[in-house]
């Protein structure tokens, strides 16, 4: 495995009978790219997604993740990731107070580092005076921006998001890339579905997907002149149309 | 180890917000209690009785007046005529027809051994055949009153077997007594196995399920922290169920307390068992609990709460040893009514054992983190 990369991934196939949903997709993640796993729905991001943190086992085809198989080390992968999905699993009737301690007690974190990462998040959302009030009564965009911080609880190296802004206005999901572009500062490596095309312009490198395969992969930049459009929109339509 | 604390923790905090759960698991079984022991009685009273004599005589009319002295009977009519007695029991107005010919007291001194008729309504066979085992007594122990004035006119002695039947454990065969430690019982299982299995379900349905699954928490720690908090809620619906049927029926308490209280703990974690191995092969808590109550009215119907597990055919006696509920109810009645002691029932642990063992090793080796 090369030192850069942070995933590598190598034909990997997932078949659900005879549809084949993920064909023979093969790429590498640099460390502390931010990374976009773009196409329609249904072109098959989510479960390329699920077979890299260790939720759905291949078909066919290889896969590491931070130094670790897909497959054969599904568990050590998840020691090292964080994920948010879609749904944002948060338990709507805990505070974010429990929630952050329940999944930081569900990672294996120390008491006393779940006080510490308690109080951080709490602050660095400025969440602490609805701190003890179930996540239900908190707006999306918040309770979003907490499901983001909860799934890096325990510091992992690559944070996988399904779809985060799904369902969220376009002014919180301004904001919500705002913390993204934080969370890669400091090192970390953002691998993100979307099918908002316009939030592929804020990815380092975007892969494309059409009905199970990857058509396209390069920095948006590239993308665009390649394709010889002016927005990611129009590189996604010329794709889809051929 | 720490990892199963935080689960158990909030299964904890999930459960006592709940308002709706908290009066669900105490209040409800409790009235169902009450109201079920009361009225989910075998005991039979106010048997409709039609006596049609065609006699007249004093034997007859002894006859009648024994069974009209008797309080479980019913003297809705004396008739003379068969055809009035059966238009009562046409138009579902008696249970029974006891119809005595004519000369039965001449033939009865003649030794000829007249017989009486007895017509029963068999659509209630509950009533039918404890209504006529009753007036089968009755008519036997005038038939004894009779004999020994006859003997003397006589003067022939007759040997007779006499037969005294007492009712041990329940003397005055009280019904309460026997119900409630079996509906206590089906209670805390029937519950618990329905919450366990919709509890997994719905962190299922909300997606919290993935979360988890993305995390390296190991499969049996998940298992065990959705058993343990279901297994408290469990003991204390035993406890309080226990203590309400103390309090309401006076239900006595001749064996070990603690001998109840841990065969419920195995118990529980059994029904736990299946109930989590259920919600693994369900996608939504309608399934869930379509499944559940699959075994749930199979486990009531055949546990002998209702009709005892000696007077099944023996195919289904057998079917009674995986019935986690038969052997609960077996306990209890045993514990608490008999005073038996662990090694009258060890049967009864060592299959709920094997139960628990087999369910939950299921349960955790079908939980599967990755499809």
């Amino acid at each position: 495995m090369h030192k850069q990369n942070i995933i590598e991934v190598d034909g990997l196939t997932k078949k659900f009978g005879d549809f084949t949903a993920v064909d023979a997709i093969s790429f590498q993640v640099k460390r502390g790219e931010i990374f976009g796993f773009l196409g329609a729905n249904g072109a098959g991001k989510t479960t390329a997604i699920k077979m890299l943190i260790g939720l759905s086992r291949p078909t066919e085809g290889k896969g590491k993740v931070a130094g670790f198989d897909i497959d054969e080390e599904a568990e050590q992968v998840k020691k090292n990731i964080g994920y948010m999905s879609q749904k944002f699993s948060l338990y709507d009737d805990l505070t974010p107070k429990e929630n952050i301690r329940f999944y930081g007690g569900v990672y294996g974190l120390s008491r006393n580092r779940i006080k510490e990462r308690t109080r951080d998040i709490l602050k660095e959302l400025r969440l602490e005076e609805v701190a003890d009030k179930p996540v239900v009564a908190l707006p999306l965009g918040w309770k979003q921006r907490l499901a983001f911080a909860i799934s890096m609880v325990h510091d992992p190296d690559i944070v996988f998001l399904d779809e985060p802004t799904g369902g969220v206005d376009p002014q919180v999901r301004r904001q919500f890339w705002e913390t993204i572009y934080q969370v890669a500062e400091q090192g970390r490596t953002i691998f993100v579905t979307t099918h908002y095309m316009d939030e592929a312009e804020y990815c380092d490198r975007v892969s494309i997907m059409v009905t199970g395969k990857i058509e396209a992969l390069d920095t948006p930049e590239k993308l665009k002149e390649t394709y010889n459009a002016n927005t990611m929109d129009e590189v996604f339509l010329r794709l889809v149309r051929y | 180890m720490q990892t199963l604390r935080y689960l158990i923790q909030k299964e904890f905090i999930q459960i006592f917000r709940n308002k709706a759960l908290l009066p669900m698991m105490t209040a409800l079984p409790i009235i169902q209690l009450i109201v079920l022991s009361n009225a989910a009685s075998n005991d039979v009273k106010d048997v409709r009785l039609v006596m049609v004599d065609n006699d007249q005589s004093e034997i007859s009319r002894a006859l009648t007046q024994k069974i009209d002295a008797n309080d479980r009977f019913t003297l809705v009519e004396v008739s003379f005529s068969h055809d009035t007695a059966f238009e009562l029991m046409q138009r579902n107005k008696a249970d029974i027809i006891l119809e005595v010919p004519a000369n039965f007291e001449r033939d009865y001194h003649r030794k000829e051994a007249p017989k009486v008729q007895m017509l029963v309504n068999a659509i209630n066979g509950q009533q039918a055949t404890v209504g006529s085992g009753y007036l089968s007594n009755i008519i036997a122990s005038l038939n004894k009153e009779i004999q020994p004035q006859l003997s003397q006119t006589i003067g022939s002695q007759m040997a007779a077997v006499e037969v005294s039947s007492n009712n041990w454990y329940n003397p005055e065969l009280k019904y309460p007594h026997f119900m409630a430690p079996g509906i206590l019982a089906e209670l805390a299982a029937l519950l618990t196995i329905v919450l366990s299995a919709m509890n997994v379900v719905r962190e299922r349905e909300i997606g919290t399920i993935e979360q988890i699954n993305v995390t390296p928490i190991q499969k049996w720690e998940f298992i065990l922290g959705k058993l343990v908090p279901f297994l408290c809620i469990g003991l204390v619906l035993v406890t309080v169920g226990l203590l309400a049927s103390k309090l309401i029926f006076d239900i006595p308490v001749r064996g070990s307390l603690f001998l109840v209280f841990g065969y419920a703990i195995i118990n529980l974690v059994c029904v736990l068992g299946l109930g989590l191995l259920i919600s693994n092969f369900a996608d939504t808590q309608q399934q869930a609990i379509f499944v559940a109550f699959f075994f749930v009215l199979i486990f009531i119907l055949m546990c002998g709460l209702f009709t005892p597990i000696e007077s099944m055919p023996k195919w289904a006696q057998y079917a009674t040893i995986p019935n986690p509920l038969a052997h609960f109810i077996s306990v209890t009645r045993k514990v608490l009514l008999k005073g038996s002691s662990f090694w009258d029932i060890r049967w009864e642990f060592i299959y709920t054992i094997i139960l628990a063992v087999l369910f939950n090793v299921a349960a955790v080796w079908s939980y599967k983190k990755q499809q």
